[in-house]
């Protein structure tokens, strides 16, 4: 019988990471700058799943804080990145 | 029971994240990117953190992790709105097999504003009222 902790180990952590480099790959690759933002913000969205996935292994509810400001961040520097492409364009 | 509802539920947000990821990687056009990566992945970790919500028997960890999707739910569509609407008009272009275009001449290079939204609305009352007064 499989226990829960070795799925979230073998299976759900191992999924996560190879979404993170696949979406690196992207971040590399990327031939516009719009294409790295949206990188960039699906890689802190799947940090955040990554931390919830190690905060229910480790027991550690603090973790769960991170993932709170994190997202703020995602939110924020994508807003920022549009606004300043978007002004980019008028000079 | 509850294990086998946290690995459902686990399973299906990872997977979705890398369903995600492998859109963002073989889709054709930035817009197709845009559209695949968002939804995907706000619900990925929207399950995820579910997961999170049911494992502790804590008040304060289910709190968190529905302020959590709440604010994911809420900003993913603005922040993805906002950086599609910037790619636009720096010209990104569309993939070859895109077929309806219906921002095309719309946006006003200058001031950045759709184009007819009021003009439209003012011509409908025009045709309205022509039609009732032709009706009447």
């Amino acid at each position: 019988m499989i226990t829960l902790e070795a799925y979230f180990d073998y299976v759900i952590l191992p999924i996560l990471s190879i979404s993170v480099m696949l979406v690196f790959i992207r971040l590399f690759k990327g031939p516009a700058v719009v294409d790295r933002v949206v990188a960039l913000d699906l890689i802190i969205t799947i940090g955040i799943g990554i931390i919830t996935v190690y905060s229910i292994r480790s027991n550690q509810e603090v973790f769960l804080d991170v993932a709170i400001i994190l997202a703020l961040i995602a939110f924020l520097g994508t807003v920022a990145f549009a606004y300043y492409i978007e002004k980019q364009k008028d000079d | 029971m509850i294990e086998i509802i946290l690995a459902v539920l686990s399973t299906v947000g990872a997977l979705s994240i890398l369903f995600a990821s492998i859109g963002i990687l073989r889709m054709p056009d930035f817009y197709l990117r845009l559209s695949v990566t968002v939804k995907a992945s706000t619900l990925g970790v929207g399950l995820l953190l579910i997961c999170a919500a049911i494992m502790f028997p804590d008040v304060s960890v289910t709190t968190k992790a529905i302020a959590i999707i709440f604010f994911l739910i809420i900003t993913a569509p603005i922040g993805a709105h906002m950086i599609g609407r910037a790619a636009y008009f720096t010209g990104t272009p569309l993939w070859k097999g895109t077929i309806v275009n219906e921002l095309e001449g719309m946006y006003d290079q200058e001031t950045h504003e759709l184009e007819g939204e009021e003009d439209d609305d003012q011509d409908d009352n025009n045709t309205s009222s022509d039609a009732k007064t032709d009706e009447g």
